[in-house]
């Protein structure tokens, strides 16, 4: 290694450095520039509805926004250290129930994106990894999304982004395992098991500890990058519902009282396709407005977990028994999750 | 020379594939481009993330866009 890079990599490592104190003080004096914005910059009178909102908006772009920032960045460096190569390698031996489990948790921290989702199936499923852990790997890997983690805490606290993590692998076992139980290795289409499966030759090469830096700094802009405007409609939309909206108007609609709200939530949310970042702004001042918590959970695992273009890709690898199947497994198991806490909270 | 870019038709593989044409044409390397989207083929050479690229029957890279000046020492064969 030359001095030059040497240099470069020095830097990789000291930028984000500098910029994790800047982060902390920036995070923790938010409340007070929101309110000195509010209060002198803006002027606006306490107490209406348009106070009420602005200072909401003000106050939660920028603390999402940054939220995601450190998020992102943590997690782009953490799937450095994970492929699905070796993931694969991980669940291969693996039986049902111990393989459910390990695949749901790998499903969290490796890099996936559902246009990979095919060449992943074929990968795992070739490779001697049981369909139901396969399953489980694909339903926790869009479910349980760092967007959405940083958005829940963010919002709602960290018990409430504590129980979607836990649920959502809960739900990504079960399913998993139950699909495993119900043997429809006959439903996969017939070509998956003609194909041949090339062993890569490429060799993995070591990465050095600046490089998983870039890595982080990488996932920051492409994901921040794409996300940032969903998340400021999504606020705004939420600021707008926290200033006018009035108390209590959603709890004939998704309260607890309405016990039909959750399977309702999660047959709206199966065909819908946001990325969390929109939603769950959106949900979050449902919420205040009376929704219960159980059915909003439910309502967004389903437009987060199950997917229209999803369904629509593994439709090339699976026969339609198989898809309702795994639609129907997963839905019970948001719905069983949406009434648990409704009961419990 | 012969490159592939295998990918079904995500924005990251369109990207990858510009990319690889911007880096042959600018500088002038003779090589052929080709997207493949099948995906019996994509997963004859064993990836499991889109996009792979592939020069010469080896495979480069998958499941990341990697930097230009990457793309054009592995097309001069460094």
């Amino acid at each position: 290694m030359n001095n030059e890079t040497l240099k470069l990599n020095k830097n990789k490592i000291l930028v984000p450095a500098i910029l994790l104190p800047i982060w902390f003080l920036l995070y923790f004096n938010l409340e007070r520039f929101a309110i000195l914005v509010v209060d002198s910059v803006l002027k606006l009178q306490q107490d209406n509805h348009l106070t009420s909102a602005i200072s909401f908006f003000i106050f939660e772009v920028p603390k999402v926004l940054l939220l995601l920032i450190l998020i992102v960045f943590v997690v782009g460096i953490i799937r450095t250290y994970f492929s699905p190569e070796r993931t694969r390698k991980i669940l291969g031996g693996k039986k049902l129930f111990a393989g459910n489990v390990s695949a749901s948790l790998l499903g969290i921290v490796t890099p996936f994106c559902s246009c990979s989702a095919i060449p992943l199936f074929l990968g795992f499923v070739e490779s001697g990894v049981p369909l139901g852990v396969t399953f489980s790997f694909l339903i926790a890997a869009p479910m349980i999304n760092e967007v959405a983690l940083v958005l829940l805490f963010g919002l709602f606290g960290w018990k409430t982004a504590l129980m979607y993590v836990s649920t959502g692998l809960i739900i990504a076992m079960f399913s998993g395992f139950v699909i495993g139980r119900l043997r429809l290795e006959k439903y996969i289409e017939d070509w998956v098991y003609k194909t041949k499966v090339g062993n890569s030759e490429i060799e993995i090469t070591k990465i050095s500890f600046p490089q998983r830096i870039t890595a982080g700094v990488d996932a920051v802009k492409d994901i921040v990058g794409k996300v940032w405007i969903y998340v400021v409609i999504g606020i705004a939309v939420g600021a707008g519902i926290h200033g006018y909206v009035p108390e209590n108007f959603m709890a004939s609609l998704m309260g607890k009282s309405a016990w039909w709200s959750v399977p309702a939530a999660v047959v709206i949310g199966i065909p819908m396709y946001s990325n969390a970042a929109g939603i769950i702004p959106v949900v979050q001042a449902l919420l205040e407005k009376g929704a219960s918590l159980g059915t909003v959970l439910a309502f967004m695992m389903s437009v987060i977990g199950l997917s229209l273009p999803e369904t629509i890709i593994l439709k090339k690898v699976l026969k339609i028994q198989l898809i309702v199947v795994f639609i129907s497994v997963v839905a019970v198991g948001i719905i069983i999750v949406g009434y648990l806490f409704n009961l419990i909270y | 020379m012969k490159v592939k870019i295998l990918g079904t038709g995500c924005k990251k593989c369109q990207t990858l594939e510009a990319k690889v044409r911007e880096v042959v044409q600018q500088n002038n390397i003779d090589a052929k481009v080709e997207k493949v989207t099948d995906l019996s083929t994509i997963v004859s050479y064993g990836i499991m993330m889109t996009p792979g690229l592939v020069i010469d029957e080896k495979v480069k890279s998958y499941g990341t866009i990697p930097k230009d000046d990457q793309i054009l020492s592995w097309l001069k064969g460094e």
